[in-house]
């Protein structure tokens, strides 16, 4: 215990007398949580739009005055033939073509059926089916107009109506920072725990003081506690900033209790760290442990489901986010900030965590030799 | 000229004697490209949803069906009472909860209006949006079904057509923008750590005094990591090709120049990090998470640029990943040949010239 407690008060020197540490602790997330959340956000509303129109009608005007009104579009480009509208594409300057062909009004009111052809520049998904779903509502809409005002609806319904009526929970004005805020704050806590973690056993492997301490009579427990235990405290006080910054720039109260995101962040950090541990023990220079770093947090980041859905992703790589923690952690987050969900809501995502941080310790204990 | 392929042959040896840091450096790339290019997607399906059916006639278990049948959502649930729903929500994956009223299908057919209620977890809004969208879409289509025989006149049908990526694949942009994100990331990492590694093990002082001039030194740190470089956007480029179906759809060569002007951009930026930093540890952070995070935000290829507020449009200028994405992504997926991406290429080279003119001239031949 006395040993353990001479290894902290090492391990914190060093950390105090480094300002680079310093700085990535306190400093670097508070800027990037004011910067990130304004940059991360999916809500697809400027949907540049190209119109080819050959009908020219006074249908067709109408049309485009109506879904240049929808706020989801700005008018681009007015080109005379589509394949003017496809070099808007190819330089960027357009996502979707709206084609309204001759004779569009003429087939409307005369055959009773006109079409129109959309064409979405489709390399990015999500822009292109939001595009397309918002410009293919703007289209029935218009054309229940043109229904509305030709038809005489008897006054009760003739034919059979499903009343659709919809909620959002848990977000009701639809505030994407709500959603991203949590998210990041976890991406952070993960970048500076592994790294910071992982690096730090391998310096002492570079300068070679790793010698002394495999000839003292610290035991290998002993030596990693004493690895973990400050970038554990110093994890929790970067998630204390982040709540603090949430809270007073973005007005992100939690609905549920904040000490269970503590308990949670502990166990959570544990884990975190004893990757990061398990990395060094397996690396020999700090070039190595960066890049196996690196690599294990982009996967760790990228199929946490902060950035895309993991109901979406194919079954094997589900299997890889039931063993990854930052997705439980992003998830909890999120159920307790804007859920407010209990205890009782989250035991199965603690547990899992909980064991994690078991096995991933346990390995770096077990790959940590005293021996080289 | 014969000292400086010395030096170069230097930092070769180098890199083939770590052999443990070679082997990550070779295989990361295709191990990350293949990974995200399969995994990541920005399509919604397979959505979990709960039920809450105070009906149970003809009609809610036709459209029940129709949306587990849907590849857009599971039922994850049946539920009972209004108090499950909160529940659901809180302790589950659950996106949707669907409602349908009492006495359903009778509403429907003698007073031709029933009701059905969506309620979406908008914790996450665009998740919220699309699914609410497939589900409207697919009880609509039950109730089209219903009034078949009823012709409605003036409609006007829509013909959708998906360019360039009819599948609506997300290899497609992933691929690109992993490939910038991977490499300005190994290239800046391992050219500012080899320099530094030399200022810390204290070899510089004896590549100081040497003949070679600090120009050709530099370029001599460079010219390896650049090569290893280019190695990696080959083997990316056949994984992509090969595994993930993503084609190339303009020049190859067109493309690897492109990346070799974005390597040497890149590498560029690694020695400017190597002359403000002295120790591996701090190179490291620098480049890795003043590198990874703005590369992944502002790249244009996670987030759409034109959504976010104005002084972070600007700063995503400054991001050389963001042009190298719009290169990749026209020279490999549109086909468009170098006329179309002329400002970009000119904007890389430009970076490219300003990084190395500041390592230059802040590089010091004396130590402290």
């Amino acid at each position: 215990m006395k040993k353990l407690f001479f290894l902290l008060e090492k391990e914190f020197r060093q950390v105090f007398r480094n300002p680079a540490i310093l700085r990535s602790v306190l400093i670097m997330p508070v800027i990037q949580l004011l910067v990130f959340p304004n940059a991360a956000n999916y809500e697809v509303k400027n949907v540049l739009l190209c119109i080819v129109d050959h009908d020219h009608s006074a249908y067709s005007q109408r049309f485009i005055s109506k879904i240049t009104a929808s706020g989801y579009f700005i008018l681009t480009d007015y080109s005379p033939s589509f394949k003017k509208g496809m070099q808007a594409i190819e330089a960027d300057k357009a996502d979707l073509i709206i084609e309204i062909p001759a004779r569009f009004e003429k087939d409307l009111v005369t055959e009773n059926k006109a079409g129109m052809m959309l064409a979405v520049n489709a390399v990015n998904g999500t822009k292109a089916n939001l595009g397309a779903a918002y410009a293919a509502n703007i289209i029935r809409d218009f054309n229940s107009e043109v229904q509305m005002q030709w038809m005489t609806f008897p006054r009760f319904n003739a034919i059979p109506t499903i009343d659709i009526t919809t909620a959002n929970w848990y977000n009701p004005t639809m505030n994407y920072k709500d959603f991203m805020v949590p998210g990041i704050l976890v991406t952070l806590l993960t970048m500076i725990g592994t790294f910071l973690a992982s690096l730090n056993i391998v310096n002492e492997k570079q300068i070679g003081t790793i010698e002394q301490i495999n000839v003292s009579p610290i035991s290998k427990t002993t030596f990693i506690l004493g690895k973990l235990i400050p970038f554990w405290i110093m994890g929790l006080i970067t998630l204390s900033l982040g709540l603090l910054v949430s809270r007073i720039v973005y007005h992100i109260i939690p609905v549920g209790n904040i000490g269970l995101i503590f308990l949670f962040a502990m166990v959570f950090l544990l884990a975190l760290l004893g990757v990061g541990l398990l990395i060094s023990t397996y690396s020999e220079t700090q070039t190595q442990a960066t890049f196996i770093g690196f690599f294990v947090m982009m996967v760790f980041m990228l199929l946490g489901g902060l950035y895309t859905s993991i109901d979406s992703m194919p079954e094997w790589a589900k299997w890889i986010t039931k063993v990854n923690p930052v997705a439980y952690f992003i998830e909890v987050m999120r159920m307790i900030i804007l859920k407010g969900s209990g205890f009782a809501d989250i035991k199965y995502h603690f547990l899992i965590v909980f064991g994690l941080a078991v096995v991933f310790n346990s390995w770096a204990i077990l790959n940590y030799h005293k021996r080289s | 000229m014969k000292q400086f392929i010395i030096f170069v042959k230097k930092e070769f040896y180098h890199i083939f004697r770590d052999r443990k840091s070679l082997l990550i450096i070779i295989l990361m790339p295709i191990v990350q490209i293949i990974l995200f290019g399969f995994a990541l997607t920005n399509e919604i399906k397979n959505s979990h949803i709960a039920i809450l059916d105070n009906s149970r006639d003809i009609a809610t278990m036709a459209i029940i069906r129709q949306l587990d049948a849907s590849r857009y959502f599971d039922i994850e649930r049946n539920l009972y009472t209004q108090k499950d729903i909160e529940t659901a929500f809180k302790t589950g994956k659950i996106k949707l909860a669907v409602i349908f009223q009492p006495g359903f299908n009778e509403a429907l057919a003698h007073t031709n209006h029933a009701q059905v209620q969506l309620i979406a977890d908008a914790s996450d809004p665009n998740n919220a949006t699309t699914v609410i969208n497939y589900a409207s879409g697919i009880i609509r289509d039950y109730q089209t079904k219903l009034n078949e025989q009823v012709q409605t006149p003036y409609m006007i049908s829509q013909q959708v057509r998906m360019l360039y990526n009819p599948q609506l694949k997300g290899a497609y942009n992933f691929v690109p923008g992993v490939m910038a994100m991977i490499l300005i990331i190994i290239s800046a990492m391992m050219t500012s750590v080899s320099i530094v590694r030399e200022k810390e093990i204290n070899t510089m002082e004896v590549l100081l005094v040497s003949p070679l001039k600090p120009l050709l030194f530099i370029f001599s740190k460079a010219i390896p990591y650049i090569f290893l470089s280019l190695v990696n956007v080959s083997t990316i480029l056949l994984v992509s090709v090969t595994l993930l179906e993503v084609p190339i759809n303009g020049s190859l060569l067109l493309l690897m120049m492109e990346a070799l002007l974005f390597i040497i951009t890149a590498v560029s930026l690694g020695l400017m990090i190597s002359n403000i930093t002295e120790s591996q540890q701090t190179a490291q952070m620098i480049s890795l998470m003043g590198l990874m995070l703005p590369t992944l935000l502002l790249g244009g290829f996670m987030f759409p640029i034109e959504s976010m507020p104005t002084p972070l449009q600007l700063v995503s200028d400054i991001v050389p990943s963001k042009w190298f994405f719009i290169i990749v992504k026209g020279v490999m997926i549109k086909g468009l040949g170098f006329r179309s991406i002329w400002k970009e290429t000119l904007i890389l080279s430009g970076m490219a010239i300003f990084f190395l003119t500041i390592s230059l001239s802040k590089f010091k031949t004396r130590l402290a």
